[in-house]
Protein backbone atom coordinates (compact mmCIF):
# COMPACT_ATOMS: atom_id res chain seq x y z
CA UNK A 1 0.00 0.00 0.00
CA UNK A 2 1.10 3.38 -1.11
CA UNK A 3 1.24 6.23 1.63
CA UNK A 4 -0.16 9.15 -0.34
CA UNK A 5 0.71 11.61 2.33
CA UNK A 6 4.37 10.78 2.08
CA UNK A 7 6.39 13.33 1.09
CA UNK A 8 8.11 11.76 -1.84
CA UNK A 9 4.57 10.18 -3.20
CA UNK A 10 3.84 13.13 -5.75
CA UNK A 11 7.69 13.22 -6.91
CA UNK A 12 7.94 9.34 -7.32
CA UNK A 13 4.47 9.42 -9.07
CA UNK A 14 5.34 12.47 -11.71
CA UNK A 15 8.38 9.90 -12.53
CA UNK A 16 6.53 6.46 -12.60
CA UNK A 17 4.15 8.45 -14.81
CA UNK A 18 6.69 10.12 -17.23
CA UNK A 19 8.58 6.43 -17.51
CA UNK A 20 5.24 4.87 -18.20
CA UNK A 21 4.11 7.37 -20.75
CA UNK A 22 7.71 7.34 -22.38
CA UNK A 23 7.83 3.40 -22.81
CA UNK A 24 4.38 3.36 -24.23
CA UNK A 25 5.16 6.53 -26.41
CA UNK A 26 8.54 4.39 -27.59
CA UNK A 27 6.47 1.03 -28.26
CA UNK A 28 4.02 2.73 -30.35
CA UNK A 29 6.09 5.10 -32.17
CA UNK A 30 8.24 1.83 -33.32
CA UNK A 31 5.46 -0.67 -33.71
CA UNK A 32 3.71 2.08 -36.07
CA UNK A 33 6.77 3.10 -37.89
CA UNK A 34 7.51 -1.06 -38.82
CA UNK A 35 3.98 -1.29 -39.44
CA UNK A 36 3.72 1.73 -41.98
CA UNK A 37 6.45 0.44 -43.52
CA UNK A 38 5.65 -3.44 -43.99
CA UNK A 39 1.94 -2.96 -44.57
CA UNK A 40 1.95 0.00 -46.52
CA UNK A 41 3.19 -2.34 -49.28
CA UNK A 42 1.50 -5.22 -48.16
CA UNK A 43 -1.66 -3.13 -48.78
CA UNK A 44 -1.52 -1.62 -52.19
CA UNK A 45 -0.01 -5.34 -53.50
CA UNK A 46 -3.13 -7.35 -51.70
CA UNK A 47 -5.60 -4.99 -53.70
CA UNK A 48 -3.59 -4.41 -56.78
CA UNK A 49 -3.16 -8.43 -57.39
CA UNK A 50 -7.19 -8.32 -57.36
CA UNK A 51 -8.40 -9.65 -61.29
CA UNK A 52 -8.76 -6.65 -63.29
CA UNK A 53 -6.48 -4.93 -61.16
CA UNK A 54 -3.20 -2.64 -61.63
CA UNK A 55 -1.12 -5.18 -60.38
CA UNK A 56 -2.91 -8.53 -61.61
CA UNK A 57 -0.40 -9.31 -63.66
CA UNK A 58 2.76 -8.81 -62.16
CA UNK A 59 6.03 -8.99 -64.57
CA UNK A 60 3.23 -9.93 -67.10
CA UNK A 61 1.97 -13.48 -65.16
CA UNK A 62 -1.52 -14.03 -63.75
CA UNK A 63 -1.37 -16.95 -61.65
CA UNK A 64 1.59 -14.53 -60.42
CA UNK A 65 -0.44 -12.18 -59.22
CA UNK A 66 -3.14 -14.38 -58.15
CA UNK A 67 -1.11 -16.55 -55.81
CA UNK A 68 0.45 -13.47 -54.20
CA UNK A 69 -2.95 -12.27 -53.49
CA UNK A 70 -4.35 -15.74 -52.28
CA UNK A 71 -0.96 -15.67 -49.90
CA UNK A 72 -1.22 -12.64 -48.87
CA UNK A 73 -5.49 -12.97 -48.18
CA UNK A 74 -4.83 -15.92 -45.64
CA UNK A 75 -1.96 -14.33 -43.61
CA UNK A 76 -3.93 -11.22 -42.86
CA UNK A 77 -6.77 -13.34 -41.94
CA UNK A 78 -4.55 -16.06 -39.96
CA UNK A 79 -3.21 -12.65 -38.33
CA UNK A 80 -6.50 -10.98 -37.78
CA UNK A 81 -7.90 -13.97 -36.60
CA UNK A 82 -5.89 -14.53 -33.47
CA UNK A 83 -6.51 -12.59 -30.10
CA UNK A 84 -3.95 -10.51 -29.06
CA UNK A 85 -3.32 -12.26 -25.56
CA UNK A 86 -2.89 -15.46 -27.44
CA UNK A 87 -0.38 -14.09 -30.50
CA UNK A 88 1.71 -12.59 -27.29
CA UNK A 89 2.24 -15.85 -25.66
CA UNK A 90 2.58 -17.50 -29.08
CA UNK A 91 5.06 -14.87 -29.93
CA UNK A 92 7.30 -15.59 -26.49
CA UNK A 93 9.78 -17.98 -28.38
CA UNK A 94 9.88 -15.81 -31.32
CA UNK A 95 10.71 -12.85 -29.72
CA UNK A 96 13.09 -14.56 -27.30
CA UNK A 97 15.11 -15.81 -30.47
CA UNK A 98 14.99 -12.60 -32.13
CA UNK A 99 15.99 -10.12 -29.47
CA UNK A 100 17.63 -12.13 -26.43
CA UNK A 101 14.63 -11.93 -24.30
CA UNK A 102 10.87 -11.31 -24.18
CA UNK A 103 10.89 -9.37 -21.21
CA UNK A 104 10.61 -5.49 -21.13
CA UNK A 105 10.11 -2.71 -23.72
CA UNK A 106 11.83 -3.53 -26.28
CA UNK A 107 10.69 -7.14 -26.96
CA UNK A 108 6.66 -5.90 -26.31
CA UNK A 109 7.43 -4.75 -29.77
CA UNK A 110 7.25 -7.69 -31.22
CA UNK A 111 3.52 -8.76 -30.43
CA UNK A 112 2.15 -4.69 -31.07
CA UNK A 113 4.18 -4.99 -34.57
CA UNK A 114 2.70 -8.13 -35.57
CA UNK A 115 -0.78 -7.85 -33.85
CA UNK A 116 -0.96 -4.24 -36.01
CA UNK A 117 0.42 -5.05 -39.57
CA UNK A 118 -3.01 -7.30 -40.62
CA UNK A 119 -4.82 -4.87 -39.23
CA UNK A 120 -3.03 -1.70 -41.31
CA UNK A 121 -3.10 -4.00 -44.29
CA UNK A 122 -6.82 -3.92 -44.02
CA UNK A 123 -7.20 -0.04 -43.20
CA UNK A 124 -5.00 0.43 -46.65
CA UNK A 125 -6.65 -2.08 -48.33
CA UNK A 126 -10.19 -0.15 -47.87
CA UNK A 127 -8.62 3.29 -48.67
CA UNK A 128 -7.05 1.78 -51.98
CA UNK A 129 -10.56 0.35 -53.06
CA UNK A 130 -12.13 4.15 -52.77
CA UNK A 131 -10.09 5.28 -55.51
CA UNK A 132 -12.29 5.74 -58.80
CA UNK A 133 -11.30 3.22 -61.03
CA UNK A 134 -10.98 5.80 -63.80
CA UNK A 135 -8.06 7.27 -62.30
CA UNK A 136 -6.86 4.02 -63.00
CA UNK A 137 -7.63 3.84 -66.48
CA UNK A 138 -6.57 7.37 -66.62
CA UNK A 139 -3.21 6.94 -65.53
CA UNK A 140 -3.07 3.15 -68.06
CA UNK A 141 -3.73 5.52 -71.12
CA UNK A 142 -1.10 7.67 -70.41
CA UNK A 143 1.31 4.67 -70.52
CA UNK A 144 2.64 4.97 -67.19
CA UNK A 145 4.38 2.51 -65.02
CA UNK A 146 3.06 0.38 -62.20
CA UNK A 147 5.30 2.21 -59.93
CA UNK A 148 4.54 6.29 -61.26
CA UNK A 149 0.49 5.01 -60.94
CA UNK A 150 1.01 4.27 -57.49
CA UNK A 151 3.05 7.02 -56.80
CA UNK A 152 0.88 10.07 -58.59
CA UNK A 153 -2.41 8.50 -58.79
CA UNK A 154 -3.38 5.87 -55.86
CA UNK A 155 -1.17 7.13 -52.74
CA UNK A 156 -2.46 11.05 -53.04
CA UNK A 157 -5.96 9.88 -53.68
CA UNK A 158 -5.88 7.49 -50.93
CA UNK A 159 -3.41 8.88 -48.47
CA UNK A 160 -6.63 10.77 -46.36
CA UNK A 161 -7.62 7.70 -45.29
CA UNK A 162 -4.73 5.93 -44.60
CA UNK A 163 -4.13 9.04 -42.47
CA UNK A 164 -7.46 8.16 -40.70
CA UNK A 165 -6.48 4.79 -40.31
CA UNK A 166 -3.25 5.19 -38.91
CA UNK A 167 -4.45 7.20 -36.44
CA UNK A 168 -6.84 3.93 -35.36
CA UNK A 169 -4.28 1.87 -35.72
CA UNK A 170 -1.99 4.11 -33.26
CA UNK A 171 -5.28 3.85 -30.91
CA UNK A 172 -5.33 0.19 -31.05
CA UNK A 173 -1.58 -0.16 -30.87
CA UNK A 174 -2.18 2.10 -27.53
CA UNK A 175 -4.36 -0.36 -26.26
CA UNK A 176 -2.68 -3.39 -27.31
CA UNK A 177 0.67 -1.72 -25.29
CA UNK A 178 -1.28 -1.69 -22.65
CA UNK A 179 -1.67 -5.72 -22.41
CA UNK A 180 2.10 -5.77 -22.88
CA UNK A 181 2.22 -5.04 -19.20
CA UNK A 182 0.91 -8.18 -18.14
CA UNK A 183 4.23 -9.84 -19.65
CA UNK A 184 6.42 -7.87 -18.60
CA UNK A 185 6.54 -5.39 -21.28
CA UNK A 186 6.47 -2.14 -19.66
CA UNK A 187 4.43 1.24 -20.29
CA UNK A 188 1.51 2.81 -18.68
CA UNK A 189 -0.02 -0.91 -19.11
CA UNK A 190 2.79 -1.89 -16.67
CA UNK A 191 1.70 1.17 -14.14
CA UNK A 192 -1.51 0.59 -13.85
CA UNK A 193 -1.14 -3.07 -12.97
CA UNK A 194 1.65 -2.68 -10.89
CA UNK A 195 0.80 0.43 -8.79
CA UNK A 196 -3.15 0.54 -9.88
CA UNK A 197 -4.14 -3.48 -8.96
CA UNK A 198 -1.03 -5.00 -7.03
CA UNK A 199 -0.66 -1.89 -4.68
CA UNK A 200 -4.26 -0.33 -4.71
CA UNK A 201 -3.44 3.26 -6.10
CA UNK A 202 -6.23 4.77 -7.03
CA UNK A 203 -4.52 7.98 -8.11
CA UNK A 204 -2.07 5.89 -10.49
CA UNK A 205 -5.00 4.43 -12.24
CA UNK A 206 -6.56 7.73 -12.73
CA UNK A 207 -3.52 9.06 -14.44
CA UNK A 208 -3.17 6.55 -16.58
CA UNK A 209 -6.51 6.59 -18.10
CA UNK A 210 -6.01 10.72 -18.33
CA UNK A 211 -2.74 10.27 -20.19
CA UNK A 212 -4.24 7.68 -22.69
CA UNK A 213 -7.23 10.08 -23.26
CA UNK A 214 -4.62 12.90 -24.11
CA UNK A 215 -2.24 10.60 -26.10
CA UNK A 216 -5.54 8.90 -28.35
CA UNK A 217 -7.20 12.37 -28.63
CA UNK A 218 -3.82 14.01 -29.58
CA UNK A 219 -2.94 11.66 -32.44
CA UNK A 220 -6.73 11.27 -33.45
CA UNK A 221 -6.99 15.18 -33.97
CA UNK A 222 -3.41 15.87 -35.42
CA UNK A 223 -3.97 13.02 -37.95
CA UNK A 224 -7.23 13.99 -38.81
CA UNK A 225 -6.59 17.63 -39.27
CA UNK A 226 -3.54 16.44 -41.80
CA UNK A 227 -6.15 14.42 -43.26
CA UNK A 228 -8.29 17.12 -44.19
CA UNK A 229 -5.48 19.35 -45.12
CA UNK A 230 -4.32 16.79 -47.72
CA UNK A 231 -7.77 15.67 -48.49
CA UNK A 232 -10.28 18.77 -48.88
CA UNK A 233 -10.49 20.70 -51.40
CA UNK A 234 -9.84 24.74 -50.07
CA UNK A 235 -13.42 25.92 -49.46
CA UNK A 236 -13.34 28.88 -51.15
CA UNK A 237 -15.99 28.45 -53.18
CA UNK A 238 -17.48 25.03 -52.05
CA UNK A 239 -21.09 25.53 -51.38
CA UNK A 240 -21.31 26.95 -54.62
CA UNK A 241 -18.96 24.65 -56.69
CA UNK A 242 -21.47 21.55 -54.84
CA UNK A 243 -24.66 22.91 -56.41
CA UNK A 244 -22.96 23.70 -59.97
CA UNK A 245 -21.92 20.05 -59.57
CA UNK A 246 -25.42 18.95 -59.00
CA UNK A 247 -27.06 21.01 -61.91
CA UNK A 248 -24.26 19.70 -64.19
CA UNK A 249 -25.60 15.96 -63.19
CA UNK A 250 -29.07 17.46 -64.20
CA UNK A 251 -28.22 18.42 -67.54
CA UNK A 252 -26.33 15.62 -68.37
CA UNK A 253 -29.80 13.68 -67.79
CA UNK A 254 -31.60 15.94 -69.89
CA UNK A 255 -31.94 14.40 -73.55
CA UNK A 256 -29.43 17.48 -75.46
CA UNK A 257 -31.40 19.74 -77.49
CA UNK A 258 -31.94 18.84 -81.30
CA UNK A 259 -33.19 21.34 -84.39
CA UNK A 260 -37.08 20.98 -84.05
CA UNK A 261 -38.62 19.61 -87.35
CA UNK A 262 -40.04 22.36 -88.62
CA UNK A 263 -42.18 21.19 -92.01
CA UNK A 264 -41.04 23.99 -94.41
CA UNK A 265 -39.75 23.73 -97.72
CA UNK A 266 -36.48 24.30 -99.31
CA UNK A 267 -38.28 26.89 -101.70
CA UNK B 1 -4.18 5.70 -89.29
CA UNK B 2 -6.41 3.62 -87.27
CA UNK B 3 -7.67 0.22 -88.60
CA UNK B 4 -9.73 -2.00 -86.65
CA UNK B 5 -9.86 -5.40 -88.60
CA UNK B 6 -12.44 -7.68 -87.47
CA UNK B 7 -12.44 -7.18 -83.66
CA UNK B 8 -14.78 -9.81 -81.60
CA UNK B 9 -14.97 -9.63 -77.92
CA UNK B 10 -17.50 -11.39 -75.45
CA UNK B 11 -17.73 -11.04 -71.78
CA UNK B 12 -18.16 -14.15 -69.87
CA UNK B 13 -18.52 -17.93 -70.78
CA UNK B 14 -21.86 -19.80 -71.90
CA UNK B 15 -25.28 -18.67 -72.37
CA UNK B 16 -24.47 -15.49 -70.34
CA UNK B 17 -22.02 -14.42 -72.61
CA UNK B 18 -21.97 -10.60 -73.58
CA UNK B 19 -20.87 -10.04 -77.30
CA UNK B 20 -19.69 -6.46 -77.01
CA UNK B 21 -18.24 -6.60 -80.21
CA UNK B 22 -18.81 -8.64 -82.87
CA UNK B 23 -16.63 -8.55 -85.88
CA UNK B 24 -16.45 -4.95 -85.75
CA UNK B 25 -14.16 -2.88 -88.65
CA UNK B 26 -13.45 0.33 -89.22
CA UNK B 27 -11.28 2.53 -90.39
CA UNK B 28 -10.36 6.04 -89.45
CA UNK B 29 -7.86 8.00 -92.20
CA UNK B 30 -5.51 10.20 -90.69
CA UNK B 31 -6.07 13.59 -89.40
CA UNK B 32 -10.39 13.13 -89.45
CA UNK B 33 -12.69 12.69 -86.81
CA UNK B 34 -14.34 9.79 -86.46
CA UNK B 35 -17.36 9.52 -84.65
CA UNK B 36 -19.02 6.28 -83.10
CA UNK B 37 -22.36 6.58 -82.47
CA UNK B 38 -24.52 3.97 -80.57
CA UNK B 39 -27.04 3.83 -77.79
CA UNK B 40 -25.05 2.95 -74.35
CA UNK B 41 -24.33 -0.93 -74.30
CA UNK B 42 -23.97 -0.91 -77.75
CA UNK B 43 -20.26 -1.87 -77.19
CA UNK B 44 -18.71 1.48 -78.42
CA UNK B 45 -16.74 2.10 -74.98
CA UNK B 46 -15.30 -1.44 -75.82
CA UNK B 47 -14.50 -0.54 -79.43
CA UNK B 48 -12.42 3.18 -78.08
CA UNK B 49 -10.70 0.98 -75.53
CA UNK B 50 -9.16 -1.34 -77.68
CA UNK B 51 -7.05 0.75 -79.90
CA UNK B 52 -5.09 1.86 -77.07
CA UNK B 53 -5.09 -1.76 -75.20
CA UNK B 54 -6.64 -1.26 -72.66
CA UNK B 55 -9.68 -3.68 -73.47
CA UNK B 56 -7.91 -7.01 -75.32
CA UNK B 57 -10.30 -8.42 -77.94
CA UNK B 58 -10.59 -11.79 -78.62
CA UNK B 59 -10.02 -12.07 -82.45
CA UNK B 60 -8.73 -9.48 -84.86
CA UNK B 61 -6.51 -6.84 -84.81
CA UNK B 62 -6.04 -2.88 -84.41
CA UNK B 63 -3.20 -1.39 -86.27
CA UNK B 64 -2.25 2.35 -85.32
CA UNK B 65 -0.17 4.17 -87.61
CA UNK B 66 1.33 0.53 -88.86
CA UNK B 67 1.73 -0.53 -85.59
CA UNK B 68 -0.29 -3.56 -84.42
CA UNK B 69 -1.69 -2.71 -81.36
CA UNK B 70 -2.93 -6.05 -80.33
CA UNK B 71 0.03 -7.73 -80.22
CA UNK B 72 2.20 -5.47 -77.71
CA UNK B 73 2.98 -6.16 -74.22
CA UNK B 74 5.14 -4.27 -71.69
CA UNK B 75 7.16 -1.31 -72.69
CA UNK B 76 6.24 -1.63 -76.06
CA UNK B 77 2.76 -0.88 -75.25
CA UNK B 78 3.63 1.95 -72.63
CA UNK B 79 5.47 3.55 -75.22
CA UNK B 80 2.35 3.23 -77.39
CA UNK B 81 0.07 4.82 -75.33
CA UNK B 82 2.02 7.77 -75.33
CA UNK B 83 1.27 8.15 -78.79
CA UNK B 84 -2.28 7.99 -77.93
CA UNK B 85 -4.31 10.35 -75.81
CA UNK B 86 -7.73 9.82 -73.79
CA UNK B 87 -10.34 11.67 -72.86
CA UNK B 88 -12.74 10.34 -70.44
CA UNK B 89 -16.74 11.30 -69.36
CA UNK B 90 -15.86 11.71 -66.11
CA UNK B 91 -12.76 13.46 -66.62
CA UNK B 92 -10.49 11.11 -64.29
CA UNK B 93 -8.17 13.92 -62.82
CA UNK B 94 -6.56 13.20 -59.64
CA UNK B 95 -8.16 14.89 -56.62
CA UNK B 96 -5.91 15.08 -54.27
CA UNK B 97 -3.37 17.13 -57.24
CA UNK B 98 -3.31 20.38 -58.34
CA UNK B 99 -4.59 21.08 -62.00
CA UNK B 100 -0.84 21.91 -63.17
CA UNK B 101 0.17 18.27 -60.90
CA UNK B 102 -2.42 15.93 -63.28
CA UNK B 103 -0.99 17.07 -66.64
CA UNK B 104 3.07 16.80 -65.24
CA UNK B 105 1.65 13.01 -64.41
CA UNK B 106 1.41 12.74 -67.95
CA UNK B 107 4.85 13.95 -69.13
CA UNK B 108 6.39 12.16 -66.71
CA UNK B 109 5.18 8.79 -67.59
CA UNK B 110 6.67 9.70 -70.92
CA UNK B 111 10.05 10.23 -69.06
CA UNK B 112 10.08 14.03 -69.76
CA UNK B 113 13.34 15.25 -67.30
CA UNK B 114 12.08 17.10 -64.32
CA UNK B 115 13.36 20.48 -65.14
CA UNK B 116 10.68 20.59 -67.99
CA UNK B 117 7.90 18.80 -67.14
CA UNK B 118 6.84 22.20 -64.96
CA UNK B 119 7.03 24.98 -68.20
CA UNK B 120 5.50 22.11 -70.30
CA UNK B 121 2.43 21.62 -68.95
CA UNK B 122 1.85 24.93 -68.45
CA UNK B 123 2.16 25.20 -71.78
CA UNK B 124 -0.59 22.46 -72.32
CA UNK B 125 -2.61 24.46 -70.13
CA UNK B 126 -2.29 27.48 -71.74
CA UNK B 127 -3.28 25.70 -74.97
CA UNK B 128 -6.51 24.61 -73.28
CA UNK B 129 -7.12 28.43 -71.77
CA UNK B 130 -6.38 27.12 -68.19
CA UNK B 131 -2.90 28.64 -67.39
CA UNK B 132 -4.42 30.73 -64.71
CA UNK B 133 -5.85 27.79 -62.97
CA UNK B 134 -2.67 25.87 -62.64
CA UNK B 135 -2.69 25.75 -59.09
CA UNK B 136 -6.03 24.90 -57.98
CA UNK B 137 -7.30 21.68 -57.92
CA UNK B 138 -9.46 20.01 -60.13
CA UNK B 139 -12.51 20.12 -57.58
CA UNK B 140 -12.36 23.92 -57.92
CA UNK B 141 -13.54 24.02 -61.49
CA UNK B 142 -16.36 23.64 -63.67
CA UNK B 143 -17.06 20.43 -65.50
CA UNK B 144 -16.37 21.85 -68.81
CA UNK B 145 -12.95 23.31 -67.17
CA UNK B 146 -11.85 20.09 -65.62
CA UNK B 147 -12.14 18.33 -69.58
CA UNK B 148 -10.16 21.13 -70.60
CA UNK B 149 -7.18 19.84 -67.84
CA UNK B 150 -8.08 16.44 -69.30
CA UNK B 151 -7.71 17.29 -72.60
CA UNK B 152 -4.42 19.07 -71.66
CA UNK B 153 -2.99 15.84 -69.78
CA UNK B 154 -4.11 13.77 -72.89
CA UNK B 155 -2.04 15.84 -75.56
CA UNK B 156 0.73 16.72 -73.32
CA UNK B 157 3.08 13.58 -74.76
CA UNK B 158 2.21 15.25 -78.09
CA UNK B 159 0.17 11.90 -79.45
CA UNK B 160 -1.19 11.58 -82.60
CA UNK B 161 -3.94 10.36 -81.84
CA UNK B 162 -7.06 11.38 -79.33
CA UNK B 163 -9.62 9.04 -78.04
CA UNK B 164 -12.21 10.46 -76.84
CA UNK B 165 -15.03 8.57 -74.65
CA UNK B 166 -18.05 10.53 -74.51
CA UNK B 167 -16.00 13.53 -73.16
CA UNK B 168 -19.32 15.84 -73.63
CA UNK B 169 -21.65 13.93 -72.05
CA UNK B 170 -21.80 14.90 -68.60
CA UNK B 171 -21.51 19.04 -69.62
CA UNK B 172 -24.35 21.48 -70.35
CA UNK B 173 -25.48 21.63 -74.24
CA UNK B 174 -23.20 25.24 -74.01
CA UNK B 175 -20.22 23.66 -72.47
CA UNK B 176 -20.20 20.68 -75.37
CA UNK B 177 -20.09 23.21 -77.86
CA UNK B 178 -16.80 24.64 -76.37
CA UNK B 179 -15.44 21.41 -75.99
CA UNK B 180 -16.10 19.90 -79.21
CA UNK B 181 -14.65 23.49 -80.63
CA UNK B 182 -11.82 22.90 -78.83
CA UNK B 183 -11.76 19.37 -80.08
CA UNK B 184 -11.95 20.63 -83.63
CA UNK B 185 -8.94 22.93 -83.01
CA UNK B 186 -6.80 20.56 -81.85
CA UNK B 187 -7.34 17.94 -84.25
CA UNK B 188 -6.87 20.76 -87.12
CA UNK B 189 -3.96 22.80 -85.25
CA UNK B 190 -1.66 19.45 -84.54
CA UNK B 191 -2.99 17.62 -87.11
CA UNK B 192 -4.40 14.50 -84.48
CA UNK B 193 -6.75 11.72 -85.52
CA UNK B 194 -9.49 11.46 -83.35
CA UNK B 195 -11.58 8.59 -82.96
CA UNK B 196 -14.83 9.41 -80.82
CA UNK B 197 -17.73 7.53 -78.60
CA UNK B 198 -20.70 9.09 -78.23
CA UNK B 199 -24.40 8.92 -78.20
CA UNK B 200 -25.04 12.36 -78.74
CA UNK B 201 -25.69 13.06 -82.58
CA UNK B 202 -25.19 17.13 -81.97
CA UNK B 203 -21.39 15.75 -81.34
CA UNK B 204 -21.43 14.27 -84.81
CA UNK B 205 -22.98 16.71 -86.23
CA UNK B 206 -20.60 19.55 -85.15
CA UNK B 207 -17.30 18.22 -85.66
CA UNK B 208 -17.26 14.83 -87.28
CA UNK B 209 -15.68 14.46 -90.79
CA UNK B 210 -17.11 10.77 -90.85
CA UNK B 211 -19.35 8.48 -88.63
CA UNK B 212 -20.63 4.57 -87.69
CA UNK B 213 -23.20 3.73 -85.94
CA UNK B 214 -23.26 0.74 -83.63
CA UNK B 215 -25.70 -1.63 -82.52
CA UNK B 216 -25.31 -4.66 -80.09
CA UNK B 217 -21.83 -4.71 -81.05
CA UNK B 218 -22.22 -4.59 -84.76
CA UNK B 219 -21.19 -1.72 -87.08
CA UNK B 220 -24.58 -1.11 -88.62
CA UNK B 221 -23.58 1.40 -91.70
CA UNK B 222 -20.09 3.62 -91.59
CA UNK B 223 -18.86 5.96 -93.58
CA UNK B 224 -17.92 9.84 -94.17
CA UNK B 225 -20.76 12.16 -93.24
CA UNK B 226 -21.30 12.92 -97.31
CA UNK B 227 -21.36 9.28 -97.86
CA UNK B 228 -23.91 8.83 -95.12
CA UNK B 229 -26.56 11.53 -96.41
CA UNK B 230 -26.07 10.43 -99.86
CA UNK B 231 -27.29 6.61 -99.01
CA UNK B 232 -30.50 6.17 -99.50
CA UNK B 233 -32.24 5.03 -95.90
CA UNK B 234 -29.44 5.84 -93.96
CA UNK B 235 -30.19 5.71 -89.89
CA UNK B 236 -27.35 8.10 -89.31
CA UNK B 237 -28.60 10.47 -91.72
CA UNK B 238 -32.28 10.16 -90.06
CA UNK B 239 -30.90 10.68 -86.93
CA UNK B 240 -28.99 13.70 -87.96
CA UNK B 241 -32.37 14.93 -89.61
CA UNK B 242 -35.18 13.76 -87.49
CA UNK B 243 -38.56 14.20 -89.54
CA UNK B 244 -40.46 12.04 -87.33
CA UNK B 245 -42.27 8.83 -88.43
CA UNK B 246 -43.52 8.07 -92.02
CA UNK B 247 -47.39 7.85 -91.79
CA UNK B 248 -49.36 6.62 -94.54
CA UNK B 249 -51.41 8.54 -96.77
CA UNK B 250 -53.56 6.95 -98.82
CA UNK B 251 -52.80 7.62 -102.65
CA UNK B 252 -49.70 8.70 -101.84
CA UNK B 253 -45.90 7.65 -102.07
CA UNK B 254 -43.79 8.88 -99.50
CA UNK B 255 -40.57 9.84 -100.89
CA UNK B 256 -37.68 11.19 -98.43
CA UNK B 257 -34.51 13.14 -100.00
CA UNK B 258 -31.32 14.29 -98.66
CA UNK B 259 -28.65 16.99 -99.65
CA UNK B 260 -26.26 18.70 -99.32
CA UNK B 261 -24.23 22.19 -100.13
CA UNK B 262 -25.62 23.74 -103.22
CA UNK B 263 -28.65 21.67 -103.70
CA UNK B 264 -30.01 22.74 -100.96
CA UNK B 265 -30.18 25.97 -102.20
CA UNK B 266 -31.87 24.83 -105.40
CA UNK B 267 -35.73 25.16 -106.27
CA UNK B 268 -35.94 21.34 -106.38
CA UNK B 269 -39.71 20.73 -105.46
CA UNK B 270 -41.22 23.71 -107.11
CA UNK B 271 -39.15 22.28 -110.30
CA UNK B 272 -40.92 18.56 -109.83
CA UNK B 273 -44.27 20.03 -109.81
CA UNK B 274 -43.88 22.47 -112.52
CA UNK B 275 -41.87 19.94 -114.57
CA UNK B 276 -44.51 16.51 -113.82
CA UNK B 277 -48.03 19.20 -112.53
CA UNK B 278 -47.53 16.80 -109.27
CA UNK B 279 -49.23 18.53 -105.75
CA UNK B 280 -46.37 17.81 -103.81
CA UNK B 281 -46.75 18.25 -100.42
CA UNK B 282 -43.83 18.58 -97.73
CA UNK B 283 -44.44 16.66 -94.52
CA UNK B 284 -41.70 17.57 -92.60
CA UNK B 285 -37.93 19.02 -93.00
CA UNK B 286 -34.93 19.17 -91.04
CA UNK B 287 -31.75 21.71 -92.22
CA UNK B 288 -28.67 21.35 -90.72
CA UNK B 289 -24.81 22.64 -90.41
CA UNK B 290 -22.89 19.72 -91.08
CA UNK B 291 -19.26 20.70 -90.42
CA UNK B 292 -19.75 24.20 -91.55
CA UNK B 293 -22.00 23.16 -94.54
CA UNK B 294 -25.92 23.51 -94.80
CA UNK B 295 -27.14 19.50 -95.34
CA UNK B 296 -30.70 18.77 -94.77
CA UNK B 297 -34.12 16.15 -95.01
CA UNK B 298 -37.21 16.42 -96.15
CA UNK B 299 -39.95 14.08 -97.02
CA UNK B 300 -42.58 15.06 -99.36
CA UNK B 301 -45.86 13.26 -100.08
CA UNK B 302 -46.00 12.45 -104.01
CA UNK B 303 -49.66 11.96 -105.37
CA UNK B 304 -50.12 8.55 -107.20
CA UNK B 305 -48.73 5.28 -107.62
CA UNK B 306 -45.17 3.12 -107.69
CA UNK B 307 -44.76 4.24 -110.77
CA UNK B 308 -45.02 7.91 -110.29
CA UNK B 309 -42.83 8.32 -107.16
CA UNK B 310 -40.31 5.74 -109.52
CA UNK B 311 -40.22 8.98 -112.16
CA UNK B 312 -40.02 11.60 -109.33
CA UNK B 313 -36.94 9.52 -107.52
CA UNK B 314 -35.34 9.10 -110.95
CA UNK B 315 -35.82 13.14 -111.46
CA UNK B 316 -34.76 14.21 -108.04
CA UNK B 317 -31.56 11.47 -108.26
CA UNK B 318 -30.49 13.21 -111.63
CA UNK B 319 -30.74 16.64 -109.80
CA UNK B 320 -27.56 15.35 -107.29
CA UNK B 321 -30.08 14.39 -104.25
CA UNK B 322 -30.40 11.22 -102.96
CA UNK B 323 -34.13 10.38 -102.93
CA UNK B 324 -35.61 7.32 -101.76
CA UNK B 325 -39.27 5.88 -100.80
CA UNK B 326 -40.25 5.34 -97.29
CA UNK B 327 -42.26 2.86 -96.79
CA UNK B 328 -44.81 3.60 -93.85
Amino acid sequence: MIDVNSPDFWPKLLEVMLEGTWETIYMTAIAMAITFVVGLPLGIVLVGTEQGRFLEAPAGQRWLGTAINRVLGFVVNLGRSVPFIVLMIALIPVTRWLLGSFIGTGPAIVPLTLVAIPFFVRVVEIAVREVDPGLFEAADSLGASRWLLVKRVLLPQAWPAILLGTATTITSIINFSAMVGVVGGGGLGNVALTYGMQRYSVLHIVFVVIILFVLVQAIQWLLTLAAKRFGAVPTRRGGKKAMTDAQAHLDADVPSTRSTTVPQSPH
Amino acid sequence: MISIEHVSRRFGDGPDAVVALDDVSIEVPRGSIFGVVGQSGAGKSTLLRTVNALERPDSGRVVVDGVDVTALEGKALLKERHRIGMVFQHFNLVGNRSVVQNVEFALEAVGTPKAQRRSKALEMLDFVGLAHRADDRPGQLSGGQRQRVGIARALASKPDVLLSDEATSALDPETTRSILELIQRLSRELGLTVLLITHEMEVVKRICDAAALMETGRVIEQGSLDELIRTPGSRVAAELFPVGEAHYIPGHRIVDITYRGLSADRPIIAQLTREFGLDVSILGAALETLNGQQAGRTRLAVPGDASVSFKVIDRLTAQGVTAWEVHA
